[in-house]
């Protein structure tokens, strides 16, 4: 019995079990249902999925579905970043504990039930529980823009309080007065991130409540909307940003960003931040005709402020890796950034994702008319999909590659983990870009055999790297049944402890 | 391998890298990416035999859809139509052909830089953002420099390229569609008829059995591949190593067997056929504000999910596509 209630509380006590448990909550949500949809429903296997847990799917129903998948899935990722955050971020025990507490009773509850709901049958108890679920996690939502309150004179910053290891004051980006200038972006987005679920959860109520669930990719081109749509559509939006955001400051803390480009990054994240909001909650007021203006005004610092984290980064590591090296080449110091795929990869997914997110959206916002608004609405909605899916991937590739880092892999395997990662990752997200933009150079008759070397490709790239997260998993589940195992040693982590020097 | 020492965080990091091509990760990666070059180059024969099916329904008849509510949409609100008849089949690559013939001579429709065009009255534009202007002129019926045309023509008579006879006519223009309907004095269905006539009424329809008046497609409830012909459906005319999903027979899925390939009777309770799957079918609305043309019914090219009788799908009304066709009402 205690043998149980050592591993529980390790699963759900420290921080690094909790994210065990959620990727592996999302690794099995992915991979099951992931055989629904696309290549897998061609080859026949979701009929023996179907089947096999007798899931019963109504037609009529497939959107609403879908839109809890999606959530059960995304609030897993959320957890996984407030722990991460209650871990890296000083605050006051109460708060860590309840916020952990609360969104890990959320999620979980919020994707059992409303998975149960959407696919086995119409439990209305179960509906309730889902709602409750995402009821929970906006409250820890709330507890944690409380808890990471920037001007507390606890956090204000000083070398005796803080716990970001060396460096001096002034290595960190902060006011005069002291009030730390990160904390400051963490808790704007934080905070943008309540309101605009708060954005996403009225008009989610209004067609629930009437069962009128619709996906936003498919009425893209109507051009009467009410505002109930337009804050559907500004709601996805902006949580997905929000959450690269949130995990580009996380990947900032544990690189330990500082120095002068924190001190200019930091600003511009919080100005991006509530700019970006701002424009997206303009969607659903008179400024909706200038609202893409005030995102793209928005979004300009935000990415500028990851791009400063990837100089840093990049800088620091080709400086660590050539430190032996009088007058290093390009070559060495290309091998000198590359020698750790787990701290080189986070920024490179971000820049990589400018070629297959940003990049493909500003195009595509910049020859809309000329170019995709030409082509029939099912061709932009492949457009339209592919790229939030690539962003949501790239997101989770992120984290794994800094739950690579907290796994303490070292040697052969950590490079093995990180280059899978990023080379499998890569491949698959570049084929899912030329699919989403293959009518540019290629006929709907000609297409069929690059889809299907695309399709190989990104089943490839997808499928092997769930491959290796079922290695992950299953290391970590016979690991439990070590009395000595690696879990012993991580029930007492905090990720600040191992924030890189 | 070239094991190369390093510190990280104090703990002693051994870092392999690849040298001599002896990296089995890197070897399996490249193996698959050239798999995935190599396929994706391979070339598309478009004039691949076709296999050839009398279907035995007729694409010169019309069904009698009575005046009277429905369900309407995937929220199932209840509208209503006058009566209207309704052609069973899309219309096919022959009739077409016949149309061109007639029209061409009356001079209804021009031979332009490669393209057989036809007047349109045009739209009123409200400059609406996105909306685009769609003038009074001669605007594109169908393109004939195309090599998914099957439509030939010699300078003179245009004819169907073999096997493609029966098959419902796609490459055409939403002007080339509602030319068609307009010569024989018809229309194209509003997005209304089209669900009317596909899903069928509010109330059952007698001897009807199995699916009720909400029904997401025309034939009931639930889908299989030998309902309708769509993505990867395995039927006699896809290969998808090569060409994809090509069109069927109009009223293939009749519950005949063809071959070794037997469908189920998949008729829409007014006995329409092919209304869910092989071609999308061009409907008539004119929204306000919107240059768009909605199309309905999913093709050959979509999943399944596309062929809900509710799916709505549009474009440029200039917009062509080997997967995109046409019926008439009267």
């Amino acid at each position: 019995m205690q043998a149980i209630s050592q591993r529980l509380n390790y699963l759900f006590g420290s921080t690094k079990g909790l994210i065990l448990v959620a990727i592996a909550m999302v690794a099995l949500v992915t991979a099951i249902w992931g055989m629904l949809s696309g290549p897998m429903a061609e080859m026949g296997v979701r009929e023996v999925v179907v089947k096999a847990l007798d899931m019963d799917l109504v037609q009529a129903e497939r959107e609403g579905r879908i839109v809890i998948l999606y959530h059960s899935i995304a609030m897993a990722i959320v957890a996984i970043e407030t722990y991460m955050i209650t871990s890296l971020l000083k605050m006051k025990p109460f708060f860590k504990t309840a916020i952990n507490a609360i969104i890990t009773v959320g999620y979980i509850v919020t994707m059992v039930f409303g998975l149960g709901f959407a696919y086995f049958g119409h439990n209305w108890a179960f509906h309730g529980l889902y709602i409750f679920g995402l009821s929970l996690i906006f409250f820890a939502g709330v507890l944690m823009v409380i808890a990471l309150w920037p001007w507390n004179p606890e956090y204000r910053f000083s070398l005796l309080h803080d716990g970001r290891g060396a460096g001096g004051e002034g290595d960190y980006a902060h006011t005069k007065k002291g009030v730390d200038i990160e904390r400051t972006a963490f808790f704007a987005t934080a905070l943008t991130t309540v309101i605009s679920a708060l954005f996403g959860a009225v008009p989610g109520s209004f067609f629930g409540n009437g069962f009128e669930v619709f996906l936003a990719e498919n009425i893209i081109r109507l051009p009467d909307k009410t505002t109930m749509e337009y804050s559907i559509i500004g709601h996805l939006h902006i949580m997905l940003a929000l959450i690269a955001i949130m995990v580009t400051l996380i990947i900032g803390r544990w690189l330990n960003f500082r120095g002068i480009l924190h001190k200019i990054a930091m600003p511009l994240m919080i100005l991006g931040t509530i700019v970006l909001n701002l424009g997206v909650w303009g969607v659903a007021t008179p400024l909706e005709p200038i609202a893409h203006m005030i995102i793209y005004v928005g979004a300009t610092p935000s990415m500028l402020a990851a791009l400063l984290l990837l100089i840093w980064s990049w800088g620091k590591l080709i400086r660590e890796g050539t430190v032996h090296i009088p007058r290093p080449n390009f070559g060495q110091k290309l091998s000198a950034l590359a020698r750790d795929p787990l701290r080189f990869g986070p920024t490179w997914q971000m820049l990589f994702m400018n070629f297959t997110t940003s990049g493909i959206g500003i195009f595509m916002a910049v020859r809309l008319d000329e170019i995709f608004r030409v082509w029939p609405a099912r061709e932009e909605r492949i457009e339209l999909t592919g790229h939030w899916h690539v962003l949501s991937a790239i997101i989770a590739t992120i984290i794994l590659l800094y739950y690579g880092d907290m796994l303490g892999l070292k040697g052969k395997i950590r490079q093995w983990y990180g280059w899978i990662i990023i080379v499998l990752s890569d491949i698959a997200f570049a084929a899912v870009t030329i699919f989403e933009m293959k009518r540019l150079f290629i006929s709907e008759a000609e297409q069929q055999p690059l889809v299907n070397g695309l399709m190989y490709a990104i089943d490839f790239g997808l499928g092997m790297l769930l491959v290796l997260l079922a290695v992950v998993m299953v290391w970590r589940l016979t690991d439990l049944f070590k009395p000595k195992g690696r879990w012993t040693e991580e029930v007492d982590h905090e990720l600040a402890q191992e924030v890189m020097k | 391998m070239k094991r190369t020492s390093m510190s990280l965080r104090g703990r002693k990091l051994e870092a392999i890298s690849c040298q001599r091509g002896d990296c089995f990760a890197g070897k399996i990666t490249l193996l698959a990416m050239t798999f995935s070059i190599l396929i994706s180059c391979a070339p598309v024969d478009l004039n691949a035999p076709m296999p050839t099916f009398d279907t035995s329904i007729d694409p010169n008849a019309w069904a009698q859809i009575p005046a009277g509510e429905f369900y309407y949409g995937q929220h199932e609100d209840i509208e209503s139509t006058n009566a209207y008849e309704i052609m069973v089949t899309d219309v096919t690559v022959g009739q077409y052909a016949d149309f061109l013939n007639a029209a061409q001579a009356d001079g209804s429709v021009k031979i332009e830089d490669g393209k057989i065009v036809g007047y349109y009255p045009g739209d009123v534009f409200r400059g609406v953002k996105h909306e685009e202007e769609i003038k009074a002129g001669d605007w594109l019926y169908i393109p004939l420099d195309d090599p998914s045309q099957r439509i030939q023509f010699d300078g003179s008579v245009s004819s169907v390229q073999s096997g493609y006879e029966n098959h419902p006519m796609t490459m055409v223009s939403w002007f080339g569609a509602r030319g068609y309907c307009q010569y024989y004095d018809w229309r194209l269905p509003t997005e209304m008829e089209w669900e009317k006539a596909a899903r069928g009424p509010s109330t059952p329809i007698g001897g009807q059995a199995g699916s009720g008046p909400t029904r997401p497609f025309p034939w009931g409830d639930e889908i299989a591949r030998e309902n309708a012909n769509f993505y990867a459906s395995r039927d006699p005319f896809e290969d998808m190593r090569s060409f994809g999903s090509r069109t069927s027979p109009v009223g293939f899925y009749n519950g005949q067997k063809y071959g070794d390939y037997q469908t189920l009777d998949s008729a829409s309770p007014y006995g329409l056929y092919d209304m869910a799957g092989n071609v999308w079918q061009w409907t008539g609305d004119v929204y306000e504000g919107m240059h768009y043309r909605f199309m309905r019914g999913g093709s050959k090219d979509t999943y399944d999910m596309d062929l809900r009788v509710w799916v709505r799908n549009n474009a440029t009304p200039t917009y062509v596509s080997p997967g995109v066709g046409f019926r008439c009402v009267r």
